[in-house]
């Protein structure tokens, strides 16, 4: 885990942009790019300078790209390595002609999130930050680079340190209580004391697993099924809402090891089309795997897209495709209203039981907005945008909360019991070490400090 | 030139709380020991507070005794008043304070000492150590006695260049005007220890005739006898109370007006003072919105008037504290009898030691009590006892014993100051046991008996005695979990008068017995009624009661074993691991955790230096690093 080696990696999103950039990090990171480079000696520039030249194949001495380098020696760099950045032309092909020279001259294929556990293990970063770095590179859109921006800046870190900080001064009272039981200027805590500082903290908490709910869309995309019987436009629809919004990554095989399905970005909302293959083959999957399985299938997407056709009536089969996506999050597109009406659309928004039924005709590119209105709603609500509002987007931060709030819930039991205080406060201790665990502080001196600076003690 | 004054297994420097225990513990393991003090009238003198016991501390005093320590049976005899403290408070923060009847306490010790085969007790100042090829050998004292031995434990306490500060006043002394020990500090530096300097302090004493006590509030014992010792079996029933007031504004105002006079506020550099025990000075000026703050008046024994001023705790000079004693309601007229002082002393930093209490630069040297920093009578004597079980355990080729953190208070105690050190004199709180739900009163006999027993320290009788008691806890537990309850008029009676809920179908004993309202007592009165003895019946109950909640922290005990059982070898090099940060390399260094999770208990070490260790070692590679 502690290479010294140098890695290098292509850290700019394939296929976008006017320039893709091939960075490497490590003791060799200057030789390496200097032995490609031609142009100024790197070795002899300053350090966090740009320089102008060519990268050439050093044995040919062909010209591969125009670039520019920028050389950033150790340890004021993100891995508190030496690291080399070149920039290069956009798209594919020049890029990876770069990177596979950076190669072939001594360089190692970074694998994914090297360079940010180099700068975790070099001590440039915290936990909580290298796993904000880590969301960062997968980040999807722009709305989740926006929210693992934040998370880095400590925002997270500061609102889990405030609950930590309300939990502790609890936890110090009870202490004092226990370790100085005749002193009398200490106020004793009370259940109804500690039941009030329990759920201030337990409702914060559920209140940051909620926005992480949007967290996690904003980070992994909204897995989006699109089903309906054959014909009524499926495959319309998907292909409407690829071209409509700019597809974000496609990520090159190899690279990392993401499934690629068809992401879309629907007014700041990622949408990940899952099975679209599939869909489009069969026409339907619920035609080919059978209702029961099919229920399987949608029970893991956040959003099912049930399409159905205004130039028939109703069928049996759509019937079965509401009760399907029941207790799921869905919208009704109902498609060709170019063609004349056959559909009950009373019939249909009885059966919708409140949720968006959009009409649109693919065809004619009519209804698009309100359909993409809906699904930006829906998982929205419109108070997304606020730039105020910390998002938990890390899994592994969202089962630390889970957990903390299951022990604030344990504790809330043990207060209805009447258990006495100090066997109440063994979750609370518990909820403080796991928020800890997020922001990568266990260290216990923290009780025995605020004890003795909140109390006046002593014999 | 010196004289070869003797051979032994074990030599014991000090004979205070730490010294004592050592002693004891080594001798009855059989080693041929010689204990030296520096005066005899002094052993386990109580040179501050006349108390035992309290929060945690009492516990350890619990685990001392279930050790085959002697601390609770000489407090069991030796005591004006015994109080249980939290019982309005959950199992595992209850515990037992003792007022001490000081002189008694050190006229039993001394004579336990005396009477001990093992043991040869004698005056004498130690002033160097025979240390050869890193092993220590042996003592020198200033009458140039030579007494050799396998194994060391020094116990000196505040002793080492010990200095009394009262106002202006400065004066080299050990506690109570005591001789004070310098060679010896200057030794242990020339060996290459590194010494810190802490600072403690003293209230006035003042004479119990001159204390008007009906301005003050009665602080009477329990009515309920008890004992520390899990053999005391006579119980004095006999108690003085103690007696409450309280600091008012002219207190304060003196105290204000005269800050700069006290030793401790006049500007010069001091040692470290421990924040759980600050002078009356420091409590004004850190908390000084309070308007008054309590003072405790504790007899120091039976035979004497002097009466400990608790809560004034001073180093101003002697003419402020008869202003600040008289006033203080109650203590108009008092006369004070030995003025308060501050006294400032070496300690040794003790992460310079193994969990055994052993130095890591001499092999055979043990220190233990308030020389490694810590501060209470204790806290001393559970060092002491585990120096002399470990210093004799090694010189007879045995395993060490080191106890854990789930395992008993002493583990805590000790695994805090190898692994963390202490910027202060070091106090045990319950809040420093994460683990405290395991860690109660009531049993520290269950926890520490067999181990006692296997050292040889427990007789047989008593082990037999102990072996009973689990028994008829673990039928009784059985038996009620077998007992359906059913909702009989009685049973309903019964839990109305403790406002539970009524019973709504049978359920077993055993889960009617989890409800907080209903204890062991009251359950008897609807069930077949077995005559337990009291400690069986405590035990069963909180077992019991508090099941869900010990698993839970037993699950806690899991996780933390997992680390624990990630061993670090000795001789590792942290300077061959990049990328463990500077700070955290050097504290690993000095520290050598012994396993990765001690090494997490570090401070200065952060979790990303223990992801690296963790992955060091589990690619192998911490082998190839070792040298």
């Amino acid at each position: 885990m502690i290479e010294t080696d140098t890695i290098a990696a292509i850290s700019t999103p394939i296929g976008e942009g006017a320039i893709s950039i091939v960075r490497l990090s490590g003791k060799e990171a200057l030789t390496i790019a200097n032995r490609i480079f031609k142009g100024k000696n790197l070795h002899e520039v300053d350090s966090h300078t740009i320089h102008y030249g060519k990268v050439i194949e050093p044995k040919s001495d062909v010209v591969i790209d125009e670039v520019m380098v920028s050389v950033m020696r150790a340890p004021k760099t993100f891995t508190r390595e030496d690291v080399v950045e070149i920039n290069t032309h956009g798209g594919i092909v020049a890029v990876n002609r770069v990177l596979e020279i950076v190669l072939e001259n001594g360089a190692r294929l970074a694998e994914p999130g090297e360079f940010t556990k180099r700068a975790f293990l070099n001590g440039r970063i915290d936990l909580s930050q290298a796993e904000a770095v880590m969301d960062l590179i997968r980040a999807k859109t722009d709305k989740a680079m926006g929210v693992a921006l934040r998370q880095m800046d400590g925002r997270l870190s500061q609102l889990i340190q405030s609950f930590r900080q309300e939990l502790l001064e609890t936890i110090a009272h009870v202490e004092v209580n226990i370790d100085y039981p005749e002193y009398d200027d200490v106020e004793e805590m009370t259940h109804a004391l500690m039941r009030e500082k329990t759920n201030k903290v337990s409702e914060q908490i559920e209140q940051l697993l909620q926005v992480a709910k949007q967290g996690k869309i904003l980070r992994e995309g909204l897995s989006t099924a699109i089903i309906g019987r054959p014909n009524v436009g499926k495959s319309s629809l998907m292909n409407t809402l690829v071209q409509e919004n700019k597809a974000i990554v496609t990520d090159i095989p190899g690279t990392t090891r993401d499934i690629i399905e068809e992401y879309v970005n629907v007014r700041g909302v990622p949408l990940r089309l899952v099975d679209t293959a599939g869909i489009r083959e069969t026409e339907d999957i619920v035609e080919k795997i059978g209702v029961e399985r099919s229920h399987q299938v949608l029970k893991q997407s956040d959003l099912v897209l049930l399409v159905l056709n205004y130039h028939e009536p109703l069928t049996d089969d759509d019937r079965h495709l509401f009760k399907a996506v029941e207790g799921l999050e869905y919208i009704v597109i109902v498609n060709k209203t170019d063609l004349e009406q056959y559909l009950d659309l009373n019939e249909v928004k009885e059966l919708a039981k409140g949720h968006p039924v959009i009409t649109t005709s693919l065809i004619k590119e009519e209804g698009i907005d309100a359909l993409e209105e809906a699904i930006r709603d829906l998982f929205f609500r419109g108070d997304i945008e606020s730039d105020d509002m910390t998002y938990v987007s890390n899994a592994r931060h969202i089962q630390l909360l889970k957990q903390a709030k299951k022990a604030l819930e344990d504790a809330k039991a043990s207060l209805d019991m009447g258990m006495p205080l100090d066997i109440v406060q063994i979750d609370i201790t518990r909820t403080w070490e796991l928020l800890g665990e997020i922001i990568g502080d266990t260290a216990s001196e923290a009780l025995i400090d605020q004890l003795f600076s909140q109390f006046c003690l002593g014999k | 030139m010196t004289y070869d004054a003797g051979h032994y297994d074990v030599i014991v420097v000090g004979s205070g709380h730490a010294g004592v225990e050592a002693g004891l513990a080594a001798a009855r393991m059989g080693a041929k020991t010689l204990m030296l003090t520096l005066n005899l009238d002094m052993i386990a003198f109580m040179p501050c507070n006349p108390s035992l016991g309290g929060p945690a501390k009492g516990i350890v005093v619990r685990e001392i005794d279930a050790l085959g320590g002697v601390m609770g049976k000489v407090i069991d005899q030796a005591h004006i008043q015994m109080r249980m403290l939290n019982t309005r408070k959950g199992p595992a923060v209850q515990a037992l304070r003792a007022q001490a009847d000081k002189p008694v306490y050190v006229q039993k010790m001394k004579h336990i000492i005396e009477k001990e085969e093992n043991i040869t007790l004698r005056q004498a100042m130690v002033n160097e150590l025979i240390v050869e090829d890193g092993i220590c050998k042996g003592v020198i004292t200033e009458t140039k006695a030579a007494y050799y031995a396998k194994a060391v434990i020094i116990t000196t306490g505040t002793f080492m260049r010990g200095k009394v500060l009262m106002g202006d006043l400065e004066y080299e002394s050990g506690p109570n005007n005591q001789r004070v020990s310098v060679k010896l500090s200057e030794n242990l530096e020339e060996l290459g220890f590194q010494l810190t300097r802490f600072k403690t302090g003293t209230p006035p004493r003042v004479n119990g005739r001159t204390i008007d006590y009906s301005k003050t509030e009665i602080q009477p014992g329990d009515e309920k006898p008890r004992g520390f010792s899990y053999e005391t079996t006579d119980y004095i029933t006999d108690q003085m109370p103690c007696w409450l007031t309280h600091t008012n504004q002219q207190t304060h105002q003196i105290i204000n007006d005269n800050l700069t006079l006290s030793a401790m506020y006049s500007g010069a550099k001091r040692g470290t003072g421990p924040r759980y025990c600050p002078s009356i000075e420091d409590k004004i000026v850190r908390f000084h919105d309070k308007p008054r703050h309590q003072v405790f008046l504790e007899p120091e024994g039976r035979h004497t008037e002097e009466y400990y001023v608790q809560g004034l705790s001073t180093s101003l000079p002697e003419s402020l504290q008869h202003d600040i004693v008289r006033s203080v309601e109650g203590l108009e007229n008092a006369e004070i009898m030995r003025p308060g002082y501050a006294i400032e002393y070496d300690a040794l930093v003790p992460t310079q030691l193994w969990p055994t209490l052993e130095t890591k630069k001499i092999s055979g040297l043990y220190t233990a009590g308030q020389i490694n920093g810590t501060s209470g009578y204790e806290e001393a004597a559970a060092q002491g006892i585990m120096a002399g079980i470990n210093a004799t355990r090694k010189i007879f080729g045995k395993e060490p014993v080191i106890l854990d953190r789930s395992q008993a208070y002493i583990g805590v105690l000790i695994d805090d100051l190898v692994t963390k050190g202490t910027r202060e004199p070091y106090r045990l709180l319950t809040s420093r046991a994460e683990y405290r739900l395991l860690l109660r009163h009531d049993n520290a006999d269950l926890r520490l008996t067999e181990l006692g027993y296997q050292l040889g320290l427990i007789s047989e009788e008593r082990y037999q005695k102990f072996l009973n008691k689990k028994q008829l806890v673990k039928e009784e537990k059985e038996r009620l979990y077998k007992m359906i309850v059913k909702p009989t008029d009685s049973v309903q009676e019964m839990l109305k008068s403790v406002n539970g809920s009524l019973l709504k179908d049978a359920v077993r004993a055993y889960d009617l017995l989890k409800r907080p309202e209903v204890t062991y007592e009251l359950l008897e009165t609807v069930i077949e009624k077995r005559n337990l003895p009291d400690e069986v019946k405590e035990q069963v109950e909180i077992q019991i009661k508090y099941e869900g909640y010990i698993k839970k922290t037993y699950e806690q005990v899991e996780r933390m074993k997992k680390m624990e059982g990630k061993l670090i070898p000795e001789n590792i090099d942290y300077d061959k691991i990049s990328g463990i940060a500077t700070e955290a390399k050097e504290k690993l260094k000095q520290v050598r955790p012994l396993s990765v999770g001690q090494a997490s208990r570090i401070s200065g070490v952060n979790p990303s230096d223990i992801s690296i260790l963790l992955v060091y070692i589990e690619q192998g590679k911490i082998a190839k690093l070792a040298h």
